[in-house]
Protein backbone atom coordinates (compact mmCIF):
# COMPACT_ATOMS: atom_id res chain seq x y z
CA UNK A 1 0.00 0.00 0.00
CA UNK A 2 2.88 2.10 1.19
CA UNK A 3 5.08 1.23 -1.64
CA UNK A 4 2.45 2.31 -4.36
CA UNK A 5 2.17 5.41 -3.13
CA UNK A 6 5.61 6.93 -2.50
CA UNK A 7 7.02 4.97 -5.69
CA UNK A 8 9.51 7.98 -6.18
CA UNK A 9 10.48 8.24 -2.68
CA UNK A 10 14.15 7.38 -1.99
CA UNK A 11 14.62 7.33 1.63
CA UNK A 12 18.25 7.32 1.49
CA UNK A 13 17.99 10.57 -0.62
CA UNK A 14 15.28 12.03 1.73
CA UNK A 15 17.64 10.85 4.48
CA UNK A 16 20.72 13.15 3.48
CA UNK A 17 18.34 15.88 1.87
CA UNK A 18 17.39 15.94 6.11
CA UNK A 19 20.17 15.86 7.55
CA UNK A 20 21.51 18.67 4.96
CA UNK A 21 19.05 21.03 6.38
CA UNK A 22 19.66 19.89 9.63
CA UNK A 23 23.38 21.38 9.13
CA UNK A 24 22.47 24.42 7.08
CA UNK A 25 19.52 25.71 10.05
CA UNK A 26 22.41 24.44 12.63
CA UNK A 27 25.19 26.09 11.11
CA UNK A 28 23.29 29.14 10.42
CA UNK A 29 21.70 29.78 13.71
CA UNK A 30 24.95 29.48 15.44
CA UNK A 31 26.28 32.19 13.30
CA UNK A 32 23.55 33.89 13.75
CA UNK A 33 23.76 33.90 17.25
CA UNK A 34 27.33 34.75 17.24
CA UNK A 35 26.30 38.32 15.35
CA UNK A 36 22.91 38.57 16.23
CA UNK A 37 23.26 38.89 19.91
CA UNK A 38 25.78 41.56 20.31
CA UNK A 39 24.60 43.45 17.55
CA UNK A 40 21.26 43.20 19.35
CA UNK A 41 22.81 44.07 22.54
CA UNK A 42 24.65 46.99 20.87
CA UNK A 43 21.02 48.19 19.62
CA UNK A 44 19.47 47.80 22.80
CA UNK A 45 22.50 49.93 24.31
CA UNK A 46 22.77 52.76 22.27
CA UNK A 47 19.40 53.60 21.82
CA UNK A 48 17.23 56.10 23.24
CA UNK A 49 17.61 56.29 26.91
CA UNK A 50 19.69 53.49 27.50
CA UNK A 51 22.99 53.11 28.96
CA UNK A 52 25.55 54.32 25.97
CA UNK A 53 23.11 56.28 23.64
CA UNK A 54 24.30 56.94 20.66
CA UNK A 55 21.92 58.10 18.43
CA UNK A 56 24.51 58.00 15.23
CA UNK A 57 25.53 54.87 16.59
CA UNK A 58 21.97 53.38 16.19
CA UNK A 59 20.64 55.13 13.23
CA UNK A 60 23.80 52.95 11.60
CA UNK A 61 22.95 49.88 12.80
CA UNK A 62 19.65 50.03 13.05
CA UNK A 63 19.39 50.86 9.22
CA UNK A 64 22.15 48.07 8.25
CA UNK A 65 19.65 45.88 10.44
CA UNK A 66 16.50 47.27 8.44
CA UNK A 67 17.91 46.55 5.04
CA UNK A 68 18.90 43.44 5.50
CA UNK A 69 15.63 42.35 6.95
CA UNK A 70 13.38 44.53 4.06
CA UNK A 71 15.06 42.64 1.42
CA UNK A 72 13.05 39.55 0.16
CA UNK A 73 14.79 36.05 1.25
CA UNK A 74 14.14 34.49 -1.84
CA UNK A 75 16.31 38.08 -3.36
CA UNK A 76 18.96 38.01 -0.73
CA UNK A 77 20.23 34.38 -2.02
CA UNK A 78 20.95 36.25 -5.06
CA UNK A 79 22.55 39.03 -4.45
CA UNK A 80 24.25 37.10 -1.80
CA UNK A 81 26.15 35.36 -4.38
CA UNK A 82 29.52 37.28 -5.14
CA UNK A 83 30.09 37.64 -1.34
CA UNK A 84 28.95 34.05 -1.16
CA UNK A 85 31.50 32.65 -3.28
CA UNK A 86 34.38 35.30 -1.45
CA UNK A 87 33.90 33.70 1.63
CA UNK A 88 32.88 29.85 0.76
CA UNK A 89 33.91 29.39 -2.61
CA UNK A 90 31.35 28.45 -4.13
CA UNK A 91 27.35 29.43 -3.95
CA UNK A 92 26.03 26.20 -4.59
CA UNK A 93 25.19 23.52 -2.30
CA UNK A 94 24.95 22.68 2.20
CA UNK A 95 27.91 25.13 2.42
CA UNK A 96 27.02 28.00 -0.27
CA UNK A 97 23.57 28.24 1.70
CA UNK A 98 25.07 29.20 5.01
CA UNK A 99 26.20 32.85 4.35
CA UNK A 100 22.77 33.99 2.88
CA UNK A 101 21.13 31.84 5.75
CA UNK A 102 23.11 33.92 8.18
CA UNK A 103 22.36 37.08 6.45
CA UNK A 104 18.78 37.46 7.03
CA UNK A 105 19.11 35.07 10.23
CA UNK A 106 21.19 37.26 12.14
CA UNK A 107 19.30 41.08 11.71
CA UNK A 108 16.31 39.25 12.63
CA UNK A 109 17.72 37.81 15.47
CA UNK A 110 19.67 41.10 16.82
CA UNK A 111 15.82 42.94 16.51
CA UNK A 112 14.00 39.99 18.64
CA UNK A 113 17.31 40.52 21.03
CA UNK A 114 17.12 43.94 21.26
CA UNK A 115 12.95 43.80 22.24
CA UNK A 116 13.25 41.31 24.82
CA UNK A 117 16.21 43.29 26.45
CA UNK A 118 14.05 46.27 26.69
CA UNK A 119 11.39 43.86 27.94
CA UNK A 120 13.53 43.79 30.84
CA UNK A 121 12.63 46.16 34.54
CA UNK A 122 14.40 49.67 33.87
CA UNK A 123 14.55 49.40 37.67
CA UNK A 124 16.81 46.29 37.42
CA UNK A 125 19.32 48.09 35.37
CA UNK A 126 18.91 51.11 38.02
CA UNK A 127 19.39 48.43 41.09
CA UNK A 128 22.45 47.14 39.33
CA UNK A 129 23.84 50.79 39.15
CA UNK A 130 22.89 51.43 42.69
CA UNK A 131 24.95 48.82 43.65
CA UNK A 132 28.11 49.67 42.30
CA UNK A 133 27.96 47.73 38.93
CA UNK A 134 29.19 48.62 35.81
CA UNK A 135 28.38 48.85 32.12
CA UNK A 136 29.26 44.74 31.80
CA UNK A 137 28.05 43.98 34.82
CA UNK A 138 25.11 45.52 33.75
CA UNK A 139 24.81 43.61 30.68
CA UNK A 140 26.03 39.77 31.99
CA UNK A 141 25.04 39.84 34.93
CA UNK A 142 21.38 41.45 34.82
CA UNK A 143 20.24 42.17 31.68
CA UNK A 144 21.54 39.06 29.54
CA UNK A 145 20.08 36.87 32.15
CA UNK A 146 16.76 38.43 32.69
CA UNK A 147 16.63 38.14 28.99
CA UNK A 148 17.22 34.79 29.02
CA UNK A 149 13.98 33.93 28.62
CA UNK A 150 13.14 36.17 25.88
CA UNK A 151 16.06 35.24 23.72
CA UNK A 152 15.53 31.75 23.88
CA UNK A 153 12.11 32.32 22.55
CA UNK A 154 14.20 34.39 20.01
CA UNK A 155 16.55 31.13 18.76
CA UNK A 156 13.58 29.42 18.45
CA UNK A 157 11.67 31.52 15.97
CA UNK A 158 14.85 32.50 14.00
CA UNK A 159 15.64 28.49 13.89
CA UNK A 160 12.29 28.18 12.61
CA UNK A 161 12.19 31.11 9.68
CA UNK A 162 15.88 29.71 9.01
CA UNK A 163 14.05 26.11 8.00
CA UNK A 164 11.84 27.84 5.57
CA UNK A 165 14.78 30.13 4.12
CA UNK A 166 16.99 26.88 4.03
CA UNK A 167 14.61 25.07 1.83
CA UNK A 168 14.05 28.44 -0.19
CA UNK A 169 17.73 28.20 -0.72
CA UNK A 170 16.86 25.09 -2.54
CA UNK A 171 16.07 27.56 -6.01
CA UNK A 172 19.17 28.64 -6.05
CA UNK A 173 21.36 25.15 -5.92
CA UNK A 174 21.14 24.63 -2.17
CA UNK A 175 21.06 21.38 -0.64
CA UNK A 176 18.36 20.11 2.01
CA UNK A 177 14.76 19.08 2.07
CA UNK A 178 14.19 22.30 -0.07
CA UNK A 179 16.20 21.44 -3.43
CA UNK A 180 14.55 17.50 -3.04
CA UNK A 181 11.27 19.27 -3.28
CA UNK A 182 12.15 21.47 -6.18
CA UNK A 183 13.88 19.12 -8.07
CA UNK A 184 11.78 16.29 -7.86
CA UNK A 185 8.72 17.53 -6.35
CA UNK A 186 7.84 20.48 -8.12
CA UNK A 187 10.20 20.07 -11.71
CA UNK A 188 9.19 16.26 -11.61
CA UNK A 189 6.19 16.42 -10.52
CA UNK A 190 6.61 13.83 -7.76
CA UNK A 191 3.98 14.90 -5.79
CA UNK A 192 4.69 12.00 -2.93
CA UNK A 193 8.27 13.31 -2.57
CA UNK A 194 6.67 16.82 -2.37
CA UNK A 195 4.26 15.75 0.34
CA UNK A 196 7.28 13.55 2.38
CA UNK A 197 9.51 16.16 2.29
CA UNK A 198 7.01 19.00 3.39
CA UNK A 199 5.61 16.52 6.23
CA UNK A 200 9.65 16.41 6.96
CA UNK A 201 9.71 20.03 7.37
CA UNK A 202 6.47 20.27 9.18
CA UNK A 203 7.93 17.77 12.24
CA UNK A 204 11.20 19.39 12.36
CA UNK A 205 9.38 22.95 12.94
CA UNK A 206 7.36 21.16 15.59
CA UNK A 207 10.03 19.80 16.89
CA UNK A 208 12.04 23.26 17.35
CA UNK A 209 9.04 25.00 18.64
CA UNK A 210 8.52 22.25 21.43
CA UNK A 211 12.06 22.10 22.73
CA UNK A 212 12.46 26.31 22.68
CA UNK A 213 9.17 26.22 24.58
CA UNK A 214 10.39 24.25 27.22
CA UNK A 215 14.01 25.99 27.60
CA UNK A 216 11.71 29.08 27.84
CA UNK A 217 10.04 27.35 30.76
CA UNK A 218 13.05 26.27 31.90
CA UNK A 219 14.63 29.60 32.61
CA UNK A 220 11.97 31.60 33.08
CA UNK A 221 11.56 32.04 36.76
CA UNK A 222 8.77 34.74 36.74
CA UNK B 1 35.34 50.71 67.39
CA UNK B 2 31.62 50.42 67.00
CA UNK B 3 30.13 46.76 66.47
CA UNK B 4 26.54 45.44 64.94
CA UNK B 5 25.17 43.62 68.25
CA UNK B 6 23.11 41.06 66.57
CA UNK B 7 26.05 40.72 63.57
CA UNK B 8 28.93 40.63 66.12
CA UNK B 9 30.92 42.31 63.21
CA UNK B 10 33.12 45.55 63.42
CA UNK B 11 32.29 48.01 60.70
CA UNK B 12 35.10 49.16 58.75
CA UNK B 13 36.88 52.06 59.28
CA UNK B 14 34.99 55.23 58.79
CA UNK B 15 31.47 53.37 58.19
CA UNK B 16 28.50 53.89 60.72
CA UNK B 17 30.44 56.35 63.49
CA UNK B 18 31.35 59.71 63.97
CA UNK B 19 34.84 60.83 63.98
CA UNK B 20 33.49 63.56 66.60
CA UNK B 21 31.30 63.76 69.66
CA UNK B 22 27.88 65.08 68.84
CA UNK B 23 26.00 64.45 66.15
CA UNK B 24 27.93 64.84 62.36
CA UNK B 25 25.96 65.48 59.36
CA UNK B 26 26.91 62.42 56.52
CA UNK B 27 24.79 63.76 53.50
CA UNK B 28 25.00 67.77 52.62
CA UNK B 29 23.61 69.04 49.70
CA UNK B 30 24.72 72.30 48.26
CA UNK B 31 22.44 74.08 46.08
CA UNK B 32 21.91 70.76 44.31
CA UNK B 33 19.15 71.35 41.54
CA UNK B 34 18.37 69.12 39.06
CA UNK B 35 16.35 69.97 35.52
CA UNK B 36 15.58 67.40 32.49
CA UNK B 37 16.19 68.69 29.18
CA UNK B 38 12.98 68.79 27.28
CA UNK B 39 12.63 69.43 24.06
CA UNK B 40 14.97 72.03 24.00
CA UNK B 41 13.86 73.46 27.20
CA UNK B 42 15.11 72.88 30.79
CA UNK B 43 12.37 71.52 32.96
CA UNK B 44 13.16 71.99 36.59
CA UNK B 45 12.87 68.85 38.65
CA UNK B 46 14.58 69.93 41.82
CA UNK B 47 14.91 73.83 42.84
CA UNK B 48 18.29 74.57 44.78
CA UNK B 49 17.90 72.70 47.83
CA UNK B 50 20.43 72.94 50.82
CA UNK B 51 19.92 69.84 53.30
CA UNK B 52 21.75 68.31 56.04
CA UNK B 53 20.77 64.53 56.31
CA UNK B 54 22.76 63.42 59.94
CA UNK B 55 24.56 60.24 60.91
CA UNK B 56 22.07 57.76 62.38
CA UNK B 57 19.39 59.45 61.73
CA UNK B 58 16.01 58.44 59.86
CA UNK B 59 14.88 61.00 57.58
CA UNK B 60 11.65 60.94 55.58
CA UNK B 61 10.86 62.91 52.52
CA UNK B 62 7.26 63.34 51.46
CA UNK B 63 5.60 64.72 49.19
CA UNK B 64 3.29 63.92 46.20
CA UNK B 65 4.37 62.26 43.00
CA UNK B 66 6.09 65.23 40.85
CA UNK B 67 6.99 66.99 43.99
CA UNK B 68 11.07 66.00 43.17
CA UNK B 69 11.32 63.50 46.02
CA UNK B 70 12.01 60.85 43.69
CA UNK B 71 14.90 62.89 42.20
CA UNK B 72 16.30 64.04 45.56
CA UNK B 73 17.12 60.60 46.58
CA UNK B 74 18.58 59.72 44.02
CA UNK B 75 21.14 62.78 43.35
CA UNK B 76 22.61 61.13 46.83
CA UNK B 77 23.72 57.93 44.82
CA UNK B 78 24.00 60.08 41.67
CA UNK B 79 21.69 57.67 40.06
CA UNK B 80 20.66 61.24 38.60
CA UNK B 81 23.70 63.82 38.35
CA UNK B 82 22.70 67.09 39.63
CA UNK B 83 22.78 70.10 37.25
CA UNK B 84 24.33 71.98 39.77
CA UNK B 85 25.00 72.04 43.04
CA UNK B 86 27.30 69.74 45.51
CA UNK B 87 26.50 66.53 46.76
CA UNK B 88 28.78 65.96 50.32
CA UNK B 89 29.12 62.44 51.77
CA UNK B 90 31.20 62.54 54.78
CA UNK B 91 32.40 65.81 53.80
CA UNK B 92 33.46 64.74 50.26
CA UNK B 93 31.70 65.98 46.83
CA UNK B 94 31.02 62.46 45.44
CA UNK B 95 29.81 64.85 42.23
CA UNK B 96 33.64 64.72 40.99
CA UNK B 97 34.30 61.24 41.28
CA UNK B 98 35.51 59.40 38.72
CA UNK B 99 33.76 56.35 37.29
CA UNK B 100 36.10 53.96 39.82
CA UNK B 101 35.25 56.36 42.97
CA UNK B 102 31.88 56.14 42.13
CA UNK B 103 31.27 52.81 42.37
CA UNK B 104 32.87 51.98 45.07
CA UNK B 105 31.29 54.92 46.67
CA UNK B 106 27.88 53.14 45.80
CA UNK B 107 28.64 50.27 47.56
CA UNK B 108 28.59 52.68 51.10
CA UNK B 109 24.95 53.27 49.76
CA UNK B 110 22.29 50.97 49.75
CA UNK B 111 19.06 51.48 47.99
CA UNK B 112 15.65 49.55 48.51
CA UNK B 113 12.58 50.34 45.69
CA UNK B 114 9.10 50.54 45.79
CA UNK B 115 8.88 47.41 43.57
CA UNK B 116 12.17 45.36 44.54
CA UNK B 117 13.79 45.30 41.53
CA UNK B 118 14.98 41.62 41.89
CA UNK B 119 16.66 39.83 39.72
CA UNK B 120 14.08 36.92 38.93
CA UNK B 121 16.48 34.59 37.40
CA UNK B 122 18.61 34.83 40.31
CA UNK B 123 17.58 32.87 43.73
CA UNK B 124 17.41 35.01 47.13
CA UNK B 125 20.53 33.89 48.25
CA UNK B 126 22.33 34.71 44.52
CA UNK B 127 20.15 38.43 44.59
CA UNK B 128 21.61 38.62 48.20
CA UNK B 129 25.49 37.68 46.97
CA UNK B 130 25.12 39.89 43.76
CA UNK B 131 25.83 43.34 45.35
CA UNK B 132 29.51 41.34 46.78
CA UNK B 133 29.97 39.54 43.44
CA UNK B 134 29.74 43.00 41.56
CA UNK B 135 32.33 44.46 43.92
CA UNK B 136 34.59 41.69 43.28
CA UNK B 137 36.61 41.99 46.50
CA UNK B 138 35.06 39.20 48.40
CA UNK B 139 35.85 35.43 48.48
CA UNK B 140 33.41 33.12 48.07
CA UNK B 141 33.38 32.12 51.66
CA UNK B 142 32.71 35.54 53.07
CA UNK B 143 29.84 35.97 50.38
CA UNK B 144 28.79 32.49 51.75
CA UNK B 145 29.00 33.77 55.25
CA UNK B 146 27.53 37.25 54.61
CA UNK B 147 24.25 36.29 53.01
CA UNK B 148 23.59 33.67 55.89
CA UNK B 149 23.62 36.23 58.01
CA UNK B 150 21.91 38.81 56.71
CA UNK B 151 19.01 35.88 55.01
CA UNK B 152 19.26 35.48 59.47
CA UNK B 153 18.50 39.33 60.18
CA UNK B 154 15.68 39.49 57.86
CA UNK B 155 14.03 36.83 59.15
CA UNK B 156 14.17 34.30 55.62
CA UNK B 157 16.67 31.75 56.09
CA UNK B 158 14.76 28.97 54.90
CA UNK B 159 14.13 30.94 51.76
CA UNK B 160 17.69 31.31 50.44
CA UNK B 161 17.17 28.85 47.37
CA UNK B 162 13.84 30.08 46.12
CA UNK B 163 13.25 32.37 43.21
CA UNK B 164 11.77 35.62 43.86
CA UNK B 165 8.46 34.94 42.05
CA UNK B 166 7.85 32.20 44.92
CA UNK B 167 8.30 35.26 47.96
CA UNK B 168 5.11 37.70 48.74
CA UNK B 169 5.74 41.19 48.51
CA UNK B 170 6.86 41.82 51.93
CA UNK B 171 9.17 38.64 51.61
CA UNK B 172 10.78 40.69 48.46
CA UNK B 173 11.13 43.75 50.21
CA UNK B 174 13.41 41.92 53.05
CA UNK B 175 15.22 40.45 50.31
CA UNK B 176 16.14 43.85 49.18
CA UNK B 177 17.07 44.92 52.57
CA UNK B 178 19.07 42.10 52.86
CA UNK B 179 20.82 42.76 49.35
CA UNK B 180 20.78 46.57 50.01
CA UNK B 181 22.92 45.82 53.16
CA UNK B 182 25.47 43.21 51.30
CA UNK B 183 28.20 45.73 51.44
CA UNK B 184 27.98 46.78 54.69
CA UNK B 185 26.70 50.17 53.64
CA UNK B 186 26.31 53.58 56.12
CA UNK B 187 23.47 54.77 54.18
CA UNK B 188 20.38 52.63 53.02
CA UNK B 189 18.15 54.71 50.61
CA UNK B 190 14.63 53.93 50.54
CA UNK B 191 12.45 54.93 47.62
CA UNK B 192 8.62 54.17 48.53
CA UNK B 193 9.68 51.12 49.80
CA UNK B 194 6.61 50.36 51.11
CA UNK B 195 3.76 51.86 49.02
CA UNK B 196 3.66 48.32 47.21
CA UNK B 197 2.63 46.65 50.30
CA UNK B 198 -0.50 46.22 52.10
CA UNK B 199 -0.18 47.73 55.68
CA UNK B 200 0.25 44.75 57.57
CA UNK B 201 3.33 44.11 55.57
CA UNK B 202 4.07 47.57 55.56
CA UNK B 203 4.17 47.44 59.81
CA UNK B 204 6.99 44.60 59.67
CA UNK B 205 8.87 45.89 57.24
CA UNK B 206 9.09 49.21 58.54
CA UNK B 207 9.99 47.45 61.87
CA UNK B 208 12.88 46.18 60.03
CA UNK B 209 13.79 49.40 58.81
CA UNK B 210 13.85 50.80 62.70
CA UNK B 211 15.58 47.78 64.01
CA UNK B 212 17.99 48.32 60.88
CA UNK B 213 18.88 51.66 62.13
CA UNK B 214 19.00 51.12 65.64
CA UNK B 215 21.38 48.15 65.71
CA UNK B 216 23.56 49.06 62.91
CA UNK B 217 23.51 52.49 62.76
CA UNK B 218 22.61 53.06 59.63
CA UNK B 219 21.47 56.48 58.60
CA UNK B 220 18.23 55.93 56.30
CA UNK B 221 16.94 58.56 53.55
CA UNK B 222 12.87 57.44 53.03
CA UNK B 223 10.92 58.81 50.33
CA UNK B 224 7.02 57.95 50.82
CA UNK B 225 3.53 59.62 50.04
CA UNK B 226 2.64 58.10 52.94
CA UNK B 227 3.03 60.58 55.97
CA UNK B 228 2.20 57.29 58.47
CA UNK B 229 5.71 55.80 57.52
CA UNK B 230 6.77 58.82 58.32
CA UNK B 231 5.02 59.18 61.78
CA UNK B 232 6.05 55.31 62.44
CA UNK B 233 9.98 55.92 61.82
CA UNK B 234 11.16 59.10 60.72
CA UNK B 235 13.21 61.65 63.08
CA UNK B 236 13.14 64.41 60.91
CA UNK B 237 10.91 65.38 57.71
CA UNK B 238 11.16 67.42 55.39
CA UNK B 239 7.91 68.03 52.92
CA UNK B 240 8.38 68.63 48.91
CA UNK B 241 5.99 70.57 46.74
CA UNK B 242 6.58 71.37 43.44
CA UNK B 243 10.31 70.87 43.37
CA UNK B 244 11.49 72.21 46.86
CA UNK B 245 11.21 71.63 50.51
CA UNK B 246 8.62 73.63 52.01
CA UNK B 247 8.76 72.02 55.46
CA UNK B 248 11.54 70.64 57.35
CA UNK B 249 11.92 69.71 60.98
CA UNK B 250 11.34 66.95 63.65
CA UNK B 251 8.41 65.01 63.11
CA UNK B 252 6.95 65.75 66.69
CA UNK B 253 7.22 69.07 65.21
CA UNK B 254 6.32 68.90 61.67
CA UNK B 255 3.80 66.38 62.50
CA UNK B 256 1.89 68.12 64.92
CA UNK B 257 2.12 71.65 64.53
CA UNK B 258 2.21 71.67 60.19
CA UNK B 259 2.67 75.03 58.50
CA UNK B 260 2.62 74.95 55.23
CA UNK B 261 -0.85 73.97 53.28
CA UNK B 262 1.10 70.88 51.69
CA UNK B 263 1.90 69.33 55.22
CA UNK B 264 -1.47 70.14 56.32
CA UNK B 265 -2.83 68.30 53.98
CA UNK B 266 -0.75 64.91 54.56
CA UNK B 267 -1.22 65.33 58.09
CA UNK B 268 -4.94 65.50 57.72
CA UNK B 269 -4.63 62.87 54.99
CA UNK B 270 -2.89 60.35 57.43
CA UNK B 271 -5.48 61.15 60.13
CA UNK B 272 -8.61 60.06 57.87
CA UNK B 273 -9.65 63.55 59.08
CA UNK B 274 -12.63 65.10 56.77
CA UNK B 275 -12.10 68.75 56.98
CA UNK B 276 -15.82 69.70 55.75
CA UNK B 277 -17.46 67.51 58.50
CA UNK B 278 -15.30 68.65 61.00
CA UNK B 279 -16.25 72.37 59.92
CA UNK B 280 -19.56 71.43 59.91
CA UNK B 281 -18.84 70.12 63.78
CA UNK B 282 -17.72 73.16 64.75
CA UNK B 283 -20.45 75.59 64.07
CA UNK B 284 -22.79 73.21 66.15
CA UNK B 285 -20.27 73.57 68.88
CA UNK B 286 -20.90 76.46 70.95
CA UNK B 287 -18.36 78.72 73.18
CA UNK B 288 -14.48 78.75 72.19
CA UNK B 289 -12.88 76.06 70.36
CA UNK B 290 -9.21 74.87 71.39
CA UNK B 291 -7.07 72.38 69.91
CA UNK B 292 -4.80 70.87 72.60
CA UNK B 293 -1.47 69.01 71.93
CA UNK B 294 -0.22 66.55 74.28
CA UNK B 295 2.99 65.27 74.00
CA UNK B 296 5.48 62.62 75.49
CA UNK B 297 4.48 62.18 79.22
CA UNK B 298 1.86 64.94 79.65
CA UNK B 299 -0.21 62.35 77.23
CA UNK B 300 -1.21 60.32 80.14
CA UNK B 301 -1.69 62.78 82.64
CA UNK B 302 -5.88 63.33 83.93
CA UNK B 303 -5.74 66.48 83.02
CA UNK B 304 -8.81 67.74 81.66
CA UNK B 305 -11.38 66.88 85.18
CA UNK B 306 -8.45 69.38 87.02
CA UNK B 307 -8.65 71.95 84.72
CA UNK B 308 -11.99 72.29 84.66
CA UNK B 309 -12.54 72.11 88.44
CA UNK B 310 -10.03 74.69 88.98
CA UNK B 311 -11.12 76.95 86.04
CA UNK B 312 -14.98 76.07 86.20
CA UNK B 313 -15.13 75.78 82.49
CA UNK B 314 -17.55 73.12 80.85
CA UNK B 315 -15.94 71.46 77.88
CA UNK B 316 -17.36 68.59 75.32
CA UNK B 317 -14.48 66.84 73.43
CA UNK B 318 -15.15 67.45 69.54
CA UNK B 319 -12.60 65.43 68.25
CA UNK B 320 -9.44 63.46 69.95
CA UNK B 321 -6.74 60.77 68.91
CA UNK B 322 -4.02 59.55 70.83
CA UNK B 323 -1.29 57.41 69.04
CA UNK B 324 2.79 57.56 69.20
CA UNK B 325 5.14 59.25 66.54
CA UNK B 326 8.23 57.25 66.45
CA UNK B 327 8.86 56.33 70.12
CA UNK B 328 6.88 59.76 71.45
CA UNK B 329 3.30 59.31 72.36
CA UNK B 330 1.07 62.51 71.43
CA UNK B 331 -2.37 63.42 71.89
CA UNK B 332 -4.78 65.41 70.18
CA UNK B 333 -7.95 67.00 71.92
CA UNK B 334 -10.54 69.84 70.08
CA UNK B 335 -12.48 71.01 72.48
CA UNK B 336 -15.19 73.70 73.27
CA UNK B 337 -15.27 75.77 76.02
CA UNK B 338 -18.41 77.23 77.87
CA UNK B 339 -18.84 79.00 80.95
CA UNK B 340 -15.95 79.81 83.69
CA UNK B 341 -12.18 81.31 83.60
CA UNK B 342 -10.91 80.41 79.99
CA UNK B 343 -8.06 82.65 80.34
CA UNK B 344 -6.96 80.14 83.35
CA UNK B 345 -7.96 77.05 81.97
CA UNK B 346 -5.87 78.08 78.90
CA UNK B 347 -2.97 78.91 81.66
CA UNK B 348 -3.65 75.76 83.06
CA UNK B 349 -3.24 74.06 79.95
CA UNK B 350 -0.09 75.53 79.05
CA UNK B 351 1.40 75.25 82.24
CA UNK B 352 1.53 71.57 81.96
CA UNK B 353 3.34 71.67 78.72
CA UNK B 354 0.17 71.07 76.45
CA UNK B 355 0.60 73.05 73.32
CA UNK B 356 -3.16 75.29 72.82
CA UNK B 357 -4.37 76.50 69.39
CA UNK B 358 -7.05 78.87 69.76
CA UNK B 359 -9.42 77.58 66.44
CA UNK B 360 -12.40 79.77 67.46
Amino acid sequence: MMESLLTNVDWVEIGWASWDTLVMVGMSLLFSVLIGLPVGVLLFLTGKRQLLEQPVAYAILSFIVNVLRSVPFIILLIVMIPVTVMIIGTSLGVAGAIPPLVAGGAPFFARLVETSLREVDRGIIEATQAMGGNVRQIIFGALLPEALPGIIAGITVTAITLVSYAAMSGVVGGGGLGDLAIRFGYQRFQTDVMVITVALLVVFVQLLQMLGDRLVLYFSRK
Amino acid sequence: MRYNQRLFVPYPQGVGQCLTEGLCSVIELDQVQKSYQVGGRAIPALQPTDLTIDTGEVFGIVGHSGAGKSTLVRLINLLERPTGGRVLVDGEDVTHYDAAELRAFRRKVGMIFQHFNLLSSRTVADNIAFPMKLAGIYSKAQIRDRVAELLALVSLTDQGNKYPSQLSGGQKQRVGIARALACRPSILLCDEATSALDPQTTQSVLRLLAEINRELGLTIVLITHEMDVVRRICDRVAVMDGGRIVEMGAVTDVFLHPEHPTTRDFVFESENVDRDELQQDFEHAAGRILRLTFRGESTYKPLLGHVARQSGVDFSILSGRIDHIKDTPYGQLTLSLVGGNLEQAMAEFELADVHVEVVR
